[in-house]
């Protein structure tokens, strides 16, 4: 039987006493909403999903990354005012500076008794110096490769991973190509057929000096 | 020697050749190829080597797992920048004279991928190509037309003369500037004596 996501959440509660779960929801269609677990407790939830009954989640299929720079966000907060003596409820909106962060998110599936997948999320304080979220690969062993990609692509530390180096690129690489704010290396000297913001890099290199081949 | 008399002679049964002549002869049918793949243009360029296309042909079908015994490097396939120093040491290894194709859009430019953070704009930045091929991946049939031309390359080096090909200039180099992993991008980010970006504007009439 499939659980819902709020009896996870009621169970791992129950089960995890400290443990803050909060449920995040998906608007899209697919409507695949997900757990957010706090860091301090994220390995003692892990191993409960791992083995707790009716869960079983022995397989976690993928680990992603995801970067939420600071942004600004909009909030509409309705007030109650006296207006002309009439009471009139007033929408206002509210823009709020939210500082960025980054998640790292399992999707995590049961071998034993088919279900999934359930999402757990875990989030980072900061971009900066405060990128650290608990490994779980001492729970499912197979998020090895994949905490490493997420580490060498977003810049998330891992904390108790067994081998947290760098996957995709090189050793002394210092960027982080999936953050959104990554600047690539400016090569675009040569650009046969450039459009668009190709176009845009390609015109800072064009050069009128010498002969045209 | 003079056509006219070249055609009489054979004619009587005597067969007449200049070294030069014999000696591209022998290169242009027994290119070895370096048996590397990088990606998805690898499997056309086995198909090519298969039967159906046959590269044995053009005596190329010997292709060699060491850099010391090949003549050609195909490279077929996206260049990664963390690959592309391998590339190079690879191309520095081979003995002279060695020729390169650069086949498919990922290997002459970066294809698809040359907005991306990791793959090289192309193969040329730091070796020098002789054929290009675009096409992704090109057919079986056009690294087939880009041996022929590597072919007619060959067969038309002047083995004198300040045309002579690199190998039998001394002064000319034969190995290439590796690049190294740097912070950001592959130091140098391109050989500036391998390569020269085309400068913008119409060719003006000489």
């Amino acid at each position: 039987m499939q659980l819902s996501l709020d009896q996870i959440k009621a169970q791992i509660e129950a089960a995890v006493p400290g443990a803050q779960m909060t449920l995040v929801q998906n608007g899209s269609p697919s409507g695949q909403h997900s757990l957010l677990v706090d860091k301090e407790h994220a390995l003692a939830v892990a191993h409960y999903l791992r083995d707790g009954p009716g869960l079983r989640l022995d397989y976690a299929s993928n680990v992603a990354g995801v970067d939420w720079p600071d942004t600004v966000v909009k909030e509409i907060v309705r007030t109650k005012g006296v207006v002309d003596g009439m009471e009139r409820e007033f929408e206002e909106s509210v823009e709020r500076k939210r500082l960025g962060y980054l998640e790292a998110v399992y999707h995590l599936y049961s071998m034993e008794l088919k279900h999934g997948p359930v999402i757990l999320r875990l989030r980072t304080a900061d971009r900066a110096g405060q990128a650290r979220v608990p490994s779980l690969t001492p729970v499912w062993r197979g998020a090895e490769f994949q905490e490493r990609e997420a580490f060498d692509l977003f810049g998330i530390v891992f904390e108790g991973h067994p081998d947290l180096r760098r996957i995709l690129m090189w050793d002394e690489f210092k960027d982080f190509p999936m953050r959104k704010d990554y600047v690539e290396p400016d090569d675009y000297e040569y650009e046969p057929t450039a459009h668009d913001e190709v176009l845009e890099k390609a015109k800072r290199h064009v050069s009128t000096e010498g002969t045209p081949q | 020697m003079d056509l006219g008399l070249r055609n009489e002679l054979s004619k009587q049964g005597v067969f007449t050749t200049t070294l030069e002549e014999i000696y591209n002869w022998g290169r242009k049918n027994s290119v070895w190829p370096l048996s590397f793949g990088l990606a998805c243009c690898a499997i056309e360029m086995i198909a090519a080597s298969m039967a159906r296309w046959d590269l044995a042909r053009f005596g190329a079908e010997v292709f060699r797992p060491s850099p010391r015994q090949a003549d050609l490097m195909i490279v077929a396939g996206t260049v990664t920048k963390k690959m592309a120093p391998q590339v190079v040491r690879l191309y520095n290894q081979m003995p002279e004279p060695k020729y390169v194709i650069a086949m498919g859009a990922c290997a002459i430019s970066g294809g698809p991928f040359k907005q991306g953070y990791n793959v090289l704009k192309g193969i040329d930045r730091y070796l020098p190509v002789d054929v290009h091929i675009p096409g992704c991946p090109p057919r079986p049939e056009a690294l087939l037309h880009a041996f022929m031309r590597l072919q007619q390359k060959i067969d038309e080096q002047a083995l004198t003369g300040p045309q002579r090909p690199r190998h039998l200039v001394a002064e000319a180099p034969s190995e290439f500037t590796v690049p190294q992993f740097g912070e950001h991008d592959l130091v140098p980010s391109k050989n500036p004596a391998v390569w020269h970006p085309p400068v913008a504007g119409r060719p003006q009439e000489a």
